[in-house]
């Protein structure tokens, strides 16, 4: 009979990445069902009773309050979980900032002791990214808002205010930016160059800056603006903000721009806005069939073709082997932890003529559903599978489980995976990859995939890929290659 | 309210305030990029409605 145990820490707050981390080292003790380091939020608290390990402490907890909650085998179990949960939650944190510095308790504070700072990057829970984005506005500063769950009026509004002060925000919902050179949350430490980028996607942002990098240019910036910027409520405020941003800086020749397909009011602003420049443009509206572009603009279909076209230059396909013999099951299983490269695999199978279907579909692709055995493309990154878990970029383990079900089926050809490595992701995906893949049986799934990233990284690339191949992945030097052979192997 | 000048993102030097994941501002003080930490917790008792209506007000 397993027993559940709670404590309620008041005024102790954790971030959520620093909590779903102390987490899995608690699940892990002996003797330990489950376990969760949660704010007490109303989400977190259905998360807690959804596996079954709160009780009535934990459900008297308020939002800004911690509940340590664990379901054990035995309460002494119980017992030395909750302790060794609270002595590492009293452990001085090990950081890169001297530990020593003082921490301003709030914005106001923090420009107060440095009036020179210029951006607030903005990633507490969705509820007080607004009202946070709101102080740093009224302070002078730039925002980028990683956080999402933030309603679209308030994003409206923000965008809004910062348009009248002269300040640009970036998100809600952007996980990626690049400014001089700094990547800023997750990005990739590519090399400066003259290519701007104005990017709704993240995991756009960063296939493309590693292309363009791959291609021996650089990047001047990358301006993140969330993904929600090009409906018809938001009207690509930052994105056409942006645009002016780039166009007036002096590192900046070509502007390239990645979005999902904008809202037709939207597309027209954007591409008069595009007529009116000096410089030139690489447009990729991913899985956009047709858009009307004005100016010295090019439309781009993947994002591939958008690092091509931006540099001028051809990506060198290398002659990636199949391996041996012909894929056993004729059906593809896409697993990615990057939305906008499940997008990219989406365009290509679709502008190939195979059906597929996704639990994200682009238009022209239909939407998946649990009995689905043909070509299904899984952005893994989807809430389905993050409530209560980090995003895939962080914990690759997320993918466990989907890849063991698609090694396992035997209509299953070829699995297509994505790594991205950079700033803010896992340190050793594919090491994580390759562990899991040990244990396939031969004469199973053929596993194609690509690498984003660049040898700066963290995570240099050499490294991540060599790992990759030695596990008997096929690594394709893009996602669109990796989507290439995949449907190769699954038609010839 | 204080209203401090806007800072043109691109022609400003980066200095960036971290409030949130303390693992964004480690990224940047690795790569020599100032930050400052927001030591940050909850607003108004955790309550993220009052926490609109003060950052509404200024404070």
């Amino acid at each position: 009979m397993s027993v559940i145990v709670n404590q309620v820490r008041s005024g102790l707050y954790l971030d959520s990445v620093a909590l779903m981390r102390l987490s899995r080292e608690i699940a892990a003790l002996d003797g330990i069902e489950e376990a969760g380091l949660m704010m007490g939020t109303p989400a977190n608290k259905d998360i807690l009773r959804d596996a079954k390990t709160l009780d009535a402490t934990g459900e008297s907890a308020a939002a800004g309050d911690l509940v340590l909650a664990v379901r054990a085998a035995t309460r002494a179990a119980a017992d030395f979980a909750l302790a060794t949960a609270n002595t590492r939650l009293d452990q001085p944190k090990q950081s890169a900032v001297d530990a020593s510095t003082w921490r301003p308790r709030s914005l106001r504070a923090a420009v107060a002791s440095a009036p020179d700072a210029s951006l607030a990057l903005i990633s507490t829970p969705g509820d007080y990214a607004a009202s946070e984005a709101r102080k740093a506005l009224a302070l002078g500063l730039n925002v980028m808002i990683f956080s999402d769950n933030v309603p679209l009026d308030e994003e409206v509004a923000l965008k809004q205010e910062a348009r009248e002060k002269g300040l640009l925000v970036m998100g809600p919902d952007c996980g990626t930016a690049i400014i001089a050179g700094a990547p800023l949350a997750f990005a990739n430490k590519v090399p400066r160059g003259r290519i701007g980028i104005v990017g709704a996607s993240g995991t756009g942002i960063q296939e493309v800056s590693c292309l363009i990098a791959r291609l021996g240019d650089g990047v001047s910036h990358a301006i993140g603006v969330g993904g929600r910027d090009l409906k018809a409520e938001v009207g690509g405020l930052s994105t056409l903000q942006a645009i002016d941003l780039l166009d007036e800086d002096d590192d900046t020749d070509h502007i390239v721009l990645i979005s999902k397909p904008p809202a037709a009011s939207v597309v027209e602003k954007i591409a008069t806005r595009i007529g009116e420049s000096r410089k030139s443009f690489t447009v990729c509206f991913i899985g956009a069939t047709h858009v009307p572009l004005h100016g010295d603009a090019r439309l781009a279909t993947t994002l591939k073709s958008a690092a091509e076209l931006a540099t001028g230059k051809r990506l060198q396909t290398r002659a990636a082997s199949l391996a041996d013999g012909v894929a056993r099951g004729k059906s593809v299983r896409g697993l990615y932890s990057g939305g906008t490269l499940c997008a990219e695999a989406q365009v290509l199978f679709r502008d190939a003529g195979v059906a597929a279907c996704s639990n994200v579909p682009i238009p022209g692709v239909r939407r998946a559903t649990p009995q689905d055995h043909g070509h299904v493309l899984i952005d893994l990154g989807d809430d389905e599978f993050t409530r209560g878990r980090p995003h895939p970029m962080i914990e690759p383990s997320v993918r466990d489980q989907p890849l063991r079900e698609a090694l396992a089926d035997p209509s299953v050809g070829v699995i297509l995976i994505d790594i991205v490595l950079g700033f803010g992701g896992h340190i050793d995906p594919a090491g994580h990859l390759a562990a899991l893949l040990k244990d396939r049986v031969e004469k199973g799934p053929l596993v194609i995939g690509s690498v984003t990233g660049v040898e700066d990284d963290p995570q240099p690339l050499s490294a991540q890929t060599r790992k990759l191949e030695e596990a008997g992945v096929i690594v394709a030097p893009s996602n669109a290659d990796a989507v290439a052979l995949a449907l190769r192997a699954v038609t010839s | 309210m204080s209203q401090n000048r806007p800072k043109t993102l691109l022609k400003t030097p980066l200095k960036v305030v971290n409030v949130g994941l303390d693992g964004f501002s480690d990224d940047l003080a690795r790569q020599k990029v100032p930050v400052v930490r927001v030591q940050w917790s909850p607003p108004a008792g955790g309550k993220p409605d009052l926490a609109r209506l003060l950052s509404k007000l200024g404070a």
